[in-house]
């Protein structure tokens, strides 16, 4: 697929379909009809989050349910950080993601550079191997890496949250490399001719070209560390450690009949990925591209 | 050193945090895995060889058959029908429809966030007396006699609720379609069209047949990512009811971190592995008969 060059979207379907103008106007009704239907379909599960989020309490348990709150109640968003320290939830996540987006970027970068670059013996057999690991069901390492920090002393640490991504994971390094080969190999050989070495090479052009690139791998991977659930669920313990996936979920535990205080803590829980989301967009898109489509 | 030498001391270094990581973190544990799969073990107080006596039971433990169908279903499920799903969406996107961008965002967004507050989303949605679902259907369904659902706290939906919860993900393999549309060069539609194939022809024997490496790839990816299904069946059902919900990871998790028979997770988490190859390695196989390679 990547060596088609195409930019403009393919617009095909209607333009030139049979004859009839009248065929054409019921297709786009169709179609428009089905796109909205399946948005609002797709956008429902947000609006009764908000909804319920912001309900008076005698309203929330109504049945049958109702739509609209009669009043706006906001200070169910105060009760989460009352109950928990859920502030403190936001920063160990943001610790977790950062801390691992960085490793995970900087060294499957690095990675991902030499398997597009530099010629190596067996090269091409462990770019096979990356290729092959990441279609690996990962839990078939849940125990044994569980031993692993409880013998290194990790456990109750973020350690094992956070360093394991330091080692260039399978995805990563196949995303960094499909985008440095797409980078002209005359770059590389001018460099080289003014004296530079691999590693000049890499830090001097490959790696500030490879900034967008970057920016993916470090989206995802903290996307993917604040929705976790398993890990943290493992390897953290005691409650002022908690990640807000934990933190959520043990509010749950407390909140059984505060369901308008449940749903504004699970709203502040997806908004930094959906904040990150609308400014990265192009990331997100451009990075599913480099993953999905060339793969 | 010859050049040719220094590059390949170059590789090495700096493919050698892939290198470590993969004999640390993956080969080391999955091969640490088959043996501490033959211990009775919680890792503390305990260490006792049992030979294959694990691997034996997982053959034979209803609960794991459980967990293996239930896990299954909601895989073979989930997997065509998102896919489908996707594709739809994303050839509906690609009509020249306005505001694109605008609808991409609307589709894709449930795939952005994920995890527990969904989870817990889906939880209150699926209440089934003051729920949005079923205050919606109650209406419907009513006059005819029928009660709607219970979902998941009824034995039979509890497993389809999950499901459905995840089409509300299929965002995510609409984006990567969306993008694989947009790289079928317009040439080959106008030489179809030139031919006088209509829409639906030029859908079936263009567009498709090019998308093919795009929908394999993606296929793939979501067949071992739907068996390691957990978050929703640990938080929404906790397996439940009556493990109508208990699911391969969320049965090891319970073996190996609440029960502490790390040794049982361990040959469990080998089963599911061999499983997951198992269906991997048949759409791998599949591959020639129905995934188009551009040839250039």
């Amino acid at each position: 697929m990547a060596t088609t060059v195409q930019t403009r979207p393919a617009v095909h379907g209607v333009e030139r379909i049979g004859s009839s103008k009248l065929t054409e106007a019921i297709y786009r009704i169709l179609l428009y009809g089905s796109v909205i239907v399946g948005g609002v379909i797709f956008a429902i599960p947000f609006y009764w989050m908000l909804r319920t989020s912001v309900m008076p309490t005698t309203q929330v348990y109504l049945f049958p349910p109702e739509w609209w709150p009669e009043r706006f109640e906001w200070h169910h968003f105060k009760t989460p950080f009352a109950v928990f320290p859920f502030a403190r939830f936001f920063l160990n996540s943001t610790f977790i993601a950062a801390g691992s987006a960085i490793g995970a970027a900087l060294s499957s970068s690095v990675v991902g550079f030499s398997f597009a670059r530099l010629r190596f013996p067996l090269r091409d057999i462990m770019f096979v191997v990356v290729l092959a690991t990441m279609i690996l069901p990962e839990h078939v390492r849940l125990v044994p890496t569980y031993l692993l920090f409880v013998q290194l002393d990790w456990i109750g640490t973020y350690r094992p949250l956070i360093i394991p991504n330091w080692f260039a994971p399978a995805f990563y390094v196949f995303l960094m490399r499909q985008f440095f080969m797409t980078i002209p190999r005359e770059l590389d050989d001018s460099a080289m001719i003014d004296g530079c070495n691999p590693n000049g090479l890499y830090w001097r052009i490959h790696m500030p070209l490879s900034l967008p690139a970057l920016g993916v791998v470090i989206i995802f991977m903290v996307t993917s560390q604040w929705n976790d659930f398993l890990y943290p669920l493992i390897y953290i313990q005691g409650v002022t450690n908690y990640t807000v996936a934990l933190g959520l979920r043990l509010f749950e535990g407390h909140m059984t009949n505060n369901m308008q205080a449940l749903m504004a803590a699970s709203i502040l829980g997806v908004l930094p990925t959906i904040i990150l989301f609308f400014f990265a967009q192009r990331y997100f898109v451009q990075g599913i591209v480099v993953s999905g489509v060339k793969g | 050193m010859k050049p040719s030498t220094r590059e390949a001391w170059y590789g090495y270094l700096l493919a050698s945090p892939w290198i470590i990581g993969f004999i640390v973190f993956t080969v080391g544990p999955m091969l640490a895995s088959l043996i501490i799969g033959m211990y009775r073990t919680d890792f503390l107080t305990e260490t006792t060889f049992v030979g294959l006596k694990w691997y034996q039971n997982v053959l034979r433990d209803s609960l794991v058959r459980k967990a293996l169908i239930n896990t299954a279903i909601f895989s073979f499920t989930v997997v065509p029908i998102n896919t489908a799903l996707a594709l739809l969406i994303a050839v509906m996107l690609n009509q020249g429809i306005r505001l694109q961008s605008f609808w991409r965002t609307v589709y894709y967004l449930p795939s952005v966030v994920s995890g527990v507050a969904v989870s817990l989303l889906w939880k209150w949605l699926y209440q089934p007396d003051i729920g949005l679902l079923n205050s919606i259907l109650g209406p419907i369904l009513r006059p005819y006699g029928i009660d709607p659902p219970r979902w998941i706290f009824s034995q039979e939906w509890a497993l389809p609720s999950l499901i459905i919860m995840a089409f509300w993900g299929a965002g995510g393999a609409m984006l990567i379609y969306l993008a694989g549309l947009r790289g079928i060069p317009t040439s080959l539609y106008e030489a179809a069209e030139i031919d006088g194939a209509s829409s639906f022809r030029r859908f079936f024997a263009v567009t498709l047949p090019l998308l093919t490496p795009t929908i394999f790839f993606n296929v793939v990816l979501n067949i071992i990512i739907s068996w390691q299904v957990f978050t929703q069946a640990l938080v929404m059902t906790r397996g439940g009811p009556n493990n109508a919900t208990l699911t391969m990871v969320l049965h090891i998790y319970n073996t190996g971190f609440q029960n502490f028979y790390f040794g049982y997770a361990s040959a469990q988490a080998w089963f599911l592995f061999v499983i997951v190859l198992i269906f991997v390695i048949l759409a791998l196989r599949s591959a020639s008969s129905w995934v188009h390679y551009e040839r250039v």
